[in-house]
């Protein structure tokens, strides 16, 4: 099963491509012509969006680096408490849907310092993959539109991503303990 | 919003610098990190391009359109807002497709494309629809297949079984997934 999602991990682009190239050549479109178009306007989006990446990417930063996080994830530690999640993965509950590299980071500490195989080391494994960065992401695609007035998205996503821990937390608990 | 966090996360990263007597790093980040933002928006211009024109041969051999068709029915129950046949369909698909294999940046372009065509059927331009806040929620509820960075940190920790956490991923992922959707549905109608 496993080999299987690999192997399609590996191929999906080359199929996409050659799929979306078979069909244009079939129809008869100057696929050549058409890529050039439309590849002319990457530029323009990757323009558009590097103010949003550069204000994201400093209040990041300064927020990481400044020790402000270690700070706010000990203020949240008797909330995460009372929701069963262990202390060791608090840091990374913060940090998943602040930054990727920084939640990735943490990750790797959790894991060199409980080990792998440890239940701190599986859940920590599992939320990593199950949860995503949040501020980036709506930083960048409501940026690129130019959308100031973003509604419920980051409440739902917050929402969400809480979903995602306690069900990393349960998940393991019920696989792994 | 986007304002508020923004001021949070800074004036407040300054301040407790300020308290922890490491002022210096705020200027190292202001330099590091601005450039690293600039080099990460120019490494997803070619793989932006690539996409985009992808997507023009698609969109002028009919393929968008019948990759609309057939995921038609589905994505209208997430997304009604969004007529039939509509090119934000396809673009949402594709964007999907990229993230479940782990294509990142990939997958960061098709979105954007989606959000473009998003945007195009919206009447009030500066306020996010009913379908970009859903399409953004659930890119965020990530739904990758296989987590490839974490299975390496496993691997490279000395995991016995670097891969056994994958089924209980997929489960907290869907989870998240279908809670994002129902948060969502449940939250558009209040804002």
């Amino acid at each position: 099963m496993l080999t299987i999602l690999n192997i399609v991990s590996i191929m999906i682009i080359p199929i996409l491509i050659t799929m979306i190239l078979v069909h244009g050549f079939i129809k008869k479109v100057n696929i050549y012509e058409a890529f050039v178009e439309g590849a002319g306007e990457g530029f323009k989006t990757a323009v558009r969006i590097m103010p949003y990446m550069i204000a994201i990417f400093l209040a990041i930063g300064i927020f990481r680096e400044s020790g402000a996080l270690s700070l706010f994830t000990m203020v949240l530690s008797p909330i995460t408490k009372v929701l069963g999640i262990p202390q060791e993965v608090v840091p990374l509950v913060i940090m998943r849907p602040i930054s990727g590299s920084g939640a990735l980071g943490i990750v790797r500490d959790i894991v060199h310092t409980y080990g792998a195989d440890s239940f701190i080391g599986r859940v920590a494994s599992t939320m990593m993959g199950s949860a995503e960065t949040i501020f980036y992401t709506m930083a960048v695609y409501f940026g690129a539109v130019a959308i100031r007035n973003t509604r419920h998205t980051l409440g739902a996503a917050l929402i969400s991503h809480l979903a995602a821990v306690i069900a990393s937390v349960v998940i393991c608990s019920i696989l792994f303990l | 919003m986007m304002s508020m966090i923004w001021f949070v996360m800074i004036v407040g990263g300054v301040a407790i610098a300020l308290v922890n007597g490491k002022v210096d790093i705020v200027n190292q980040v202001v330099i590091q990190h601005s450039q690293e933002a600039v080099t990460f928006a120019i490494g997803l211009t070619g793989i932006m391009a690539v996409w985009l024109g992808l997507m023009n041969i698609a969109e002028k051999s009919g393929l968008i359109q019948s990759m609309s068709k057939a995921m038609g029915p589905l994505i209208r129950l997430i997304f009604p807002e969004i007529p039939k046949n509509h090119p934000a369909i396809s673009a949402i698909m594709m964007n999907m497709v990229a993230n479940m294999f782990g294509a990142g940046n990939s997958a960061t372009a098709l979105g954007l494309k989606a959000m473009e065509e998003l945007q195009q059927l919206n009447p009030q331009k500066d306020r996010a629809t009913n379908s970009m806040c859903m399409f953004l929620v659930i890119n965020m509820s990530s739904i990758q297949l296989i987590p490839l960075s974490v299975l390496k940190i496993r691997a490279d920790a000395g995991s016995v079984n670097p891969t056994e956490i994958i089924g209980a991923t997929l489960v907290a992922t869907t989870v998240s997934t279908v809670v994002g959707i129902l948060a969502c549905k449940l939250m558009e109608r209040k804002c």
